[in-house]
């Protein structure tokens, strides 16, 4: 290529462009440029390319055959739709994430509240309590829930509710982790200015406190949805029988021995839904940070809280 | 932390238990959701077998307390099957670990230090596929790897391969593969993070002080983010000393079985949970400094945040 011919012929004029280019601490960083567009391609290619197969026209998941909706609904019986087992591994991941944001984020909201603000002894046992679930491979606890549901919880069994009661235990963590942030940036001055004004401390609470974390609360209601219905390990030790399957237990189990379009169209709708989520969650942080006129992106607030 | 002054004011018909109480019912639910199911792993593992199905009674009283399982596979470890599994374990997470870092470091460095007005877009970009699920990725994966996938077709096409080869049948190179695209995205949040911390000045500084580029970034740029990658290994790590679902996807042959396959066979098939929770307790604390680590560094984390 040019690059290599300009460089070496740079490189024989002495003290060269290319040597301007290097020590310049203000120029572009070229190869960190080009190694940076490559990583994305590469971390987003393949699964452009298993989305695409999921509107593949015929069978195959290698050799594309034109466009069609078939696998997502118009084939009567092995599309997303119309094969039970694909349309019930549906149904549960999304009811199960439906619930656990539902259960979850109360309980991580008052639990985050909670831990802010409270100074006393307990405090610190509890946070890292609260902690402890967001370390633990998963694993572990995948292992941990199912004994503690065969052994010593009978009458909680397998399948729906074991999974809803696995994926709230370890969503409540994420949830804290959002709206503790925005407590830490709201600060106590609006409740204790509520206070000084004649508020009780729950008259402050609700109705200077939550409303400033209305934001915060809206992100982990979509974050406890994404982090639920992606999960596949506790889903997966938590299940019983085949009936709450879901759909990432489904990829696990099919994608080598039963592999169609359809099981890529069911994973994009996976994709979908949880892009979605997250993309609500990034514009409500966005359109609270526009009305305070903060600075920076919540692009980055979102980064920066390292889920 | 607001202490001392916290009493001052108000303290005169304070509801002091407005707080703890808020914290309470997250605090309960993780008691019995997260820590009794740990004991009841320990429980199990230092169970008798039970004599008629052949599965565990767990022993709930530590008196009772039966710890034959573990003496049988610790003598697996050391000089049995069991040894080579958790040596291939730690061998692919150290080369995974390694790799991840050599691709996210110059990722998140370029995104933190030199993107410019494209730095959001970039990190949107690099945090989606934290949301794409897992196993949607390593099906995209199977995809491309199969057979008459793209991989193959591209590079017959290319004329570095003459046949199609089998990547997907108990290949380690495969399975690292895997475990690399799977995680770097977690690897490069808190890299990211952490590079996005330093002052731009402190490399100015030494660049006007004449070092080289590279020598700043050695002795400044590196030493500083040192936190960050140590936090961002962790991170990658303690899920991937669980996993076992990659290299079933990808693999799918007993030579790549991780630790996280024995487990999940002994626990799902019922007979062996006495051993497959004894197995978990080991790998608790196989990677139990790499937990306490990180919970420290996140409890700090979470206290610097609240002063």
């Amino acid at each position: 290529m040019s690059a290599t011919v300009n460089k070496s012929a740079e490189v024989r004029r002495g003290p060269s462009r290319l040597k301007v280019w290097w020590s310049n601490p203000w120029g572009k960083p070229r190869f960190l440029v080009l190694f940076t567009i490559a990583y994305i391609l590469w971390s987003l290619v393949p699964v452009a390319i298993a989305v695409q197969f999921g509107f593949n026209a015929g069978r195959s998941r290698s050799a594309w055959q034109g466009f069609s909706l078939r696998w997502y609904f118009q084939d009567p019986n092995l599309s997303v739709l119309h094969d039970p087992s694909l349309r019930a591994a549906l149904v549960q991941s999304l009811q199960l994430a439906a619930l656990t944001m539902l259960i979850a984020t109360p309980l991580g909201v008052a639990l985050a509240i909670g831990l802010a603000r409270w100074t006393g002894w307990g405090a610190r046992p509890a946070n890292f309590l609260m902690l402890f679930p967001l370390v633990t491979p998963e694993i572990v606890m995948g292992v941990a829930l199912f004994l503690v549901f065969v052994h010593l919880f009978g009458f909680v069994r397998l399948g729906t509710m074991a999974q809803v009661l696995g994926h709230v235990t370890f969503t409540v963590s994420y949830v804290v982790i959002v709206v503790r942030g925005r407590l830490f940036s709201v600060g106590r001055e609006y409740e204790e200015a509520a206070m000084d004004l004649g508020a009780s401390r729950w008259q402050a609470l609700r109705t200077v406190l939550l409303p400033m974390l209305a934001p915060a609360i809206w992100a982990s209601l979509m974050v406890a949805f994404a982090i639920s219905i992606d999960d596949f390990v506790i889903s997966a030790f938590l299940m019983g029988d085949a009936s709450s399957t879901t759909i990432p237990v489904k990829l696990y189990s099919a994608a080598r021995l039963a592999p169609s379009p359809a099981l890529n169209a069911l994973a994009s709708i996976l994709l979908f839904a949880s892009m979605l989520a997250i993309a609500i969650a990034i514009l409500v942080m966005r359109r609270s940070r526009k009305k305070e006129g903060a600075e920076g992106s919540a692009v980055e607030d979102f980064a920066r809280l390292d889920l | 932390m607001s202490g001392p002054d916290e009493g001052g004011r108000r303290a005169v018909g304070e509801k002091r238990w407005l707080w703890p109480s808020l914290a309470a019912p997250g605090v309960i639910w993780l008691v019995l959701l997260f820590l009794v199911p740990l004991y009841a792993v320990l429980a199990v593992a230092m169970g008798a077998p039970d004599p008629i199905f052949g599965g565990a009674l767990p022993a709930w009283n530590p008196l009772a307390w039966d710890p034959s399982e573990f003496g049988t596979i610790l003598g697996e470890i050391f000089g049995g099957q069991l040894g080579f599994v958790f040596l291939r374990t730690l061998i692919y997470v150290a080369v995974a670990t390694f790799l991840s870092l050599l691709i996210g470091y110059p990722v998140a460095y370029y995104v933190s230090r030199h993107a410019g007005r494209w730095r959001v877009p970039l990190l949107l970009l690099i945090i989606a596929p934290f949301w794409i699920n897992y196993l949607m990725r390593m099906l995209a994966w199977v995809n491309l790897l199969s057979t008459d996938g793209y991989v193959n077709q591209v590079l017959m096409f290319v004329g570095i391969l003459d046949a199609p080869r089998e990547w997907l049948v108990g290949k380690h190179s495969t399975v690292i593969l895997g475990l690399v695209y799977g995680y770097v995205p977690f690897l490069i949040l808190p890299l990211f993070a952490a590079l996005d911390r330093i002052d731009p000045r402190v490399i100015e500084a030494a660049r006007d002080l004449g070092a080289s580029p590279a020598r700043a970034f050695f002795a400044v740029t590196l030493p500083l983010s040192s936190q960050g990658i140590l936090a961002g290994c962790v991170i990658v790590m303690l899920p991937m000393f669980g996993d076992y679902y990659t290299a079933t996807l990808l693999s799918g042959s007993p030579k790549t079985n991780m630790v996280g396959k024995l487990i999940e066979q002994d626990i799902l098939s019922g007979a062996g949970s006495g051993r497959g929770a004894a197995l978990t307790v080991v790998l608790m604390m196989f990677v139990g400094i790499l937990m306490t680590y990180y919970l420290y560094s996140v409890a700090r984390a979470s206290r610097e945040a609240r002063s």
